[in-house]
């Protein structure tokens, strides 16, 4: 993977706070802390992907969109080709926006459904280059629709007319209209049937060659993000607890909670599924509004050690292709 | 990586040849379809329609003006001589022309006042549920307060002070009729605001302005229609109620009020009085419920 | 006489576009301490089949066919004898735990009236009960938890206590209809390992409907595979996961996304599920299958003995042979 000189992307410490009040309290009592995303930094280059992974409530999709600014970030850095984006005014995240595109989970829901699915992959196009023609706009519509897979026919049809995989296809025309440099994607294809899913995976990975396109993977599923990831960041309420490159994750994941993830994969084969050895994690998530005390995981984690509860833990580079937040590491 | 399957890139070359666009089924036509689905919802609509073209052509084809006192025909029940169809009043008016004006001014303020409460409805509503926070509680509350005063009350106070215009009954009921839409287009504006849709709108960087009436209102329209149809009742019927109280109309303008009113003083003799207006008025707000009902659920989402 | 008996489960909708044939032709047979998986996408009738069995079909659904517990039909059932099967001899989990509980009454009230209406246990008696069950399912701290709501426990604590409740009256066979689709993975990972527990305790029956070939590999020993209402392949997993003859079930092992698996590419199955209200003449996957020609889109196979393998029932025109060719050409060439 030829590395270029500087990442497009560069995100440092980004926190993301949400001001919660106990339901019933007084509207004078102190506001508390959520911590969704809780210090995450991480480098992205041109055409590389990045896998974020985790369970519920780890933070990854409130990172997604406030990488977007669609969620304002609390803290932290938000580099855009060299360019500061957190605090920037609304006419520069414009700018921004139009290189860095969104497809979201639920396929059917993203889409208006008043709006024929013409209308739809053409409103990027219209927001940010309205000197363009209406026959140009056409013409670059179709193009894309081809690109990803739908028949040009279907330009004048309304998003309940077509199938989840279908859908997401439209998703994927209307973010890719604008040539973006890099997309977002939140949990595409965990809508989707297991046949659907491989072909979706299939299109955004030869959509990502073909456009040079770099991607942001959000998903829950670690199987998922393998097929298609360069790097995997693996997320645990609102931290990191890993990032690796690909195969150095799967092969030798260096935190506890990586490790239960894999473990914890079903597999699609009798024999290997039932003599496997899992990982168990006991008790429940902690609440993000009062987490553990410093490392989040440690309430869970198998290998806790006094010093857990004290220090938190750093992303610290244990190899070339492995960083982790751990102690015992 | 559709194109590994054989049969596919023959359908697809296929379709290329034909190339004719195919269009849409619009989820406003889906709606239509199952509107005229709905038989009750379609003779109302067709009844419906018979009431307002016999108020408004009616009185041209009779040979009676609505305030002409006939003076050989006081308080006839309904007969044939003279053409007085419907009877005549105490003061020898026709009943048939004035059932047929009053419905025309039951209507008209029927309609004028259900679209500025809607227009009202629609703009606090929408306005509320798309900025949030703390004006969306203010503007709330005021709804709420607006519910808590007793309306008659009031009604009788602005049209003892203001006077009995027809525009000024208009805007008396509109005053009081306007916060369920409100409420409604409210709630509607704040599902809508957390729909994916309007998410990634936002995150293509659509302008708020366009947000609002590119996105949110053709997707409220539903709502509004719906609630539109179940004003229009609720409106003529608070001006047949001030009508009967005798603050709605003046003399010798009617309404479909003002006649049932009328015709309540008389009821024992003259029971035809009452009846006509009275029939009017039930079956316009029959019919209207009925429209209601099947536009409620032509365009329930669930059937999408 | 095996302890569940399923023989030509059919399940027919009347909708605003006519019939629609959900299931069509379901066998199957389980006995004490054996899994059976019913695996499917969206449209395959997977959830159906198992409502149908335990008598809650929609209003506009009816079932045909014969479901025999016992030797006696629960299809054609009186509802007051259903009634006391339901819960007791047969229970059911579901999928959303958020949605399955009560959210108005005590998981004691909710588990109590379990007893109280099978066993006739009095309040006392079937208040220790359950909390042995809580106990049994693992829920920490379970003697003071057995008196709050629902939505005081997280996702997969509730899915516990729904187990748990299903466990109340040991049943003989526990249906489980995607009980662990809504989790995060480790916590899928607790539940499956507590069923294979309280299968290995209590030996109960499992039938377990999931789209998840993952789980399906680890906890069962029969599996039938569904497409668009119909079975496609049917037989013990190893039969299924390591000679799938079928088109269908060898593209649906060739999408899944897997661990173990070298960067190679996923094998899509191109098209989109079916609709149900406008199934072809013949096979339902003939629409997408790689290997279907018109006798396919014509005629519907008729599901028999493979002819390659005992045991393991196929309805494909095609030979396994056929099949098998067909996908190493597509290995060779992707």
């Amino acid at each position: 993977m030829p590395e270029q000189p500087q990442p497009i992307l560069s995100v440092r410490d980004l926190a993301v706070y949400f001001d919660v009040r106990d339901p019933g309290a007084w509207p004078w009592a102190p506001v508390r802390k959520l911590r969704a995303v809780d210090g995450v930094s991480f480098d992205l280059h041109a055409g590389e992907t990045l896998g974020v992974v985790g369970e519920s409530g780890c933070g990854k999709s409130t990172l997604a969109r406030a990488i977007l600014n669609l969620i304002p970030a609390t803290s932290g850095s938000i580099r855009w080709l060299g360019r500061e984006m957190h605090g920037a005014s609304r006419q520069q995240w414009l700018d921004v926006r139009k290189d860095v595109q969104m497809i979201f989970q639920d396929p059917l829901a993203s889409l208006d459904p008043r709006m024929t699915i013409a209308q739809i992959i053409a409103e990027p196009l219209k927001t940010h280059h309205p000197e363009l023609s209406r026959s140009e706009v056409m013409a670059r519509v179709q193009a894309i629709m081809e690109k990803v897979g739908l028949a040009r026919q279907q330009i004048n049809r309304y998003p309940h007319e077509f199938s989840g995989g279908q859908c997401q296809r439209i998703g994927i025309a209307r973010a890719l209209i604008l040539e973006p440099k890099l997309i977002i994607c939140d949990e595409p294809v965990s809508a989707l049937d297991v046949s659907i899913q491989a072909q979706i995976i299939n299109l955004l990975k030869s959509l990502q060659k073909d456009m040079g396109l770099a991607l942001i993977f959000i998903a829950h599923d670690l199987a998922v993000v393998k097929h298609i990831s360069n790097r995997i960041l693996v997320m645990y309420l609102g931290h990191a607890m890993e990032m690796a490159q690909k195969k150095a994750l799967y092969a030798a994941p260096r935190h506890p909670y990586t490790r239960a993830l894999l473990s914890a994969i079903p597999i699609p084969d009798p024999d290997l599924e039932r003599k496997k050895v899992i990982q168990i994690l006991h008790g429940d998530l902690p609440s993000p509004i009062s987490p553990p005390s410093g490392c989040v995981f440690r309430t869970r984690c198998p290998e806790a050690i006094d010093r857990c509860a004290q220090e938190v833990p750093d992303l610290r580079r244990l190899s070339a292709q492995t960083e982790a937040a751990c102690l015992l590491a | 990586m559709l194109l590994n399957n054989r049969r596919d890139s023959l359908v697809r070359s296929l379709g290329d040849t034909l190339d004719t666009v195919v269009a849409g089924r619009s989820p406003w036509a889906d709606a239509r379809a199952r509107f005229f689905r709905n038989k009750a919802a379609v003779v109302s609509l067709c009844l419906l329609a018979i009431i307002v073209l016999v108020c408004l052509v009616g009185p041209y084809m009779l040979p009676h003006a609505f305030d002409s006192a006939d003076w050989d025909a006081m308080s006839l029940p309904p007969t044939l001589k003279n053409a007085h169809f419907f009877g005549t009043d105490e003061s020898g008016r026709d009943l048939l022309v004035r059932s047929l004006i009053g419905g025309r001014v039951s209507l008209m303020v029927g309609m004028l006042a259900t679209l500025s409460s809607v227009a009202l409805g629609i703009a606090w509503g929408a306005t509320a549920g798309f900025i949030g926070g703390r004006v969306d509680t203010f503007m709330m509350r005021v709804v709420d307060m607006m519910y808590a005063v007793p309306y008659l009350l009031i009604a009788i106070l602005m049209v003892t002070i203001l006077g009995r215009a027809f525009y000024l009954v208009v805007i008396t009921i509109t005053v009081f009729s306007w916060m369920d839409m409100a409420r409604v287009v409210r709630g509607q504006t704040l599902s809508l605001r957390s729909k994916e849709f309007i998410e990634a709108a936002r995150a293509m960087g659509v302008p708020t302005r366009r947000i609002i009436f590119q996105h949110i209102v053709p997707n409220l329209l539903g709502v509004v229609v719906v609630y539109t149809t179940v004003t229009v009742p609720g409106v003529i019927l608070t001006e047949s109620v001030l009508s009967f109280l005798g603050l709605g109309i003046q003399e010798p303008m009617t309404s479909w009020g003002v006649l049932i009113h009328d015709g309540t003083t008389v009821m024992e003799i003259s029971p035809w009085m009452l009846l006509f207006p009275a029939a009017f008025l039930s079956i316009t707000l029959y019919c209207f419920n009925y429209i209601g009902d099947g536009l409620r659920d032509a365009l329930d989402p669930k059937d999408r | 006489m095996a302890l569940i008996e399923v023989r030509d489960l059919g399940v027919q909708f009347q909708t605003g576009d006519g019939l629609v044939y959900a299931v069509n032709g379901i066998n199957f047979a389980l006995d004490r301490g054996q899994t059976l998986g019913i695996v499917g996408e969206s449209g395959s009738g997977k959830s159906q089949s198992v409502l149908a069995m335990m008598g809650l079909l929609a209003r506009n659904g009816h079932a045909s066919g014969h479901a025999l517990y016992a030797g006696e039909d629960l299809l054609t059932m009186k509802p007051a004898q259903l009634n006391r099967i339901r819960g007791n001899r047969v229970a059911m989990i579901f999928q959303d735990p958020m949605t399955s509980l009560n959210p108005y009454l005590t998981v004691e009230r909710q588990m109590t009236e379990v007893l109280q209406f099978h066993k006739g246990m009095d309040r006392r008696a079937a208040r220790a009960r359950s909390v042995e069950l809580l106990d049994a399912v693992k829920i920490p701290d379970a003697a003071r938890r057995i008196g709050t709501y629902p939505h005081e426990f997280s996702g997969g604590m509730r899915q516990r206590v729904m187990i748990a409740m299903a466990l109340l009256c040991e049943p003989e066979v526990l249906i489980a209809d995607e009980p662990t689709t809504a989790l995060d993975v480790t916590v899928q990972a607790q539940i499956l390992s507590l069923l294979r527990d309280l299968q290995r305790d209590f030996g109960t029956a499992i039938v377990l409907i999931t789209h998840d070939l993952g789980v399906v590999a680890g906890l069962c020993d029969q599996v039938v595979v569904l497409y668009g209402g119909r079975v496609m392949e049917q037989g013990s997993a190893s039969d299924i996961f390591y000679h799938a003859s079928h088109p269908y079930t060898v593209g649906l092992l060739g999408a899944v996304p897997r661990l173990n698996q070298d960067d190679a590419s996923l094998v899509a199955i191109p098209g989109a599920p079916p609709n149900m209200a406008r199934l072809p003449k013949g096979c339902p996957f003939s629409e997408r299958c790689n290997l279907a020609d018109a006798h396919c889109v014509d005629t519907m196979p008729v599901l028999g003995p493979s002819s390659h393998r005992a045991g393991v029932l196929r309805a494909c025109h095609r030979s396994a042979q056929q099949v098998a060719d067909n996908h190493l050409a597509e290995l060779s060439s992707a």
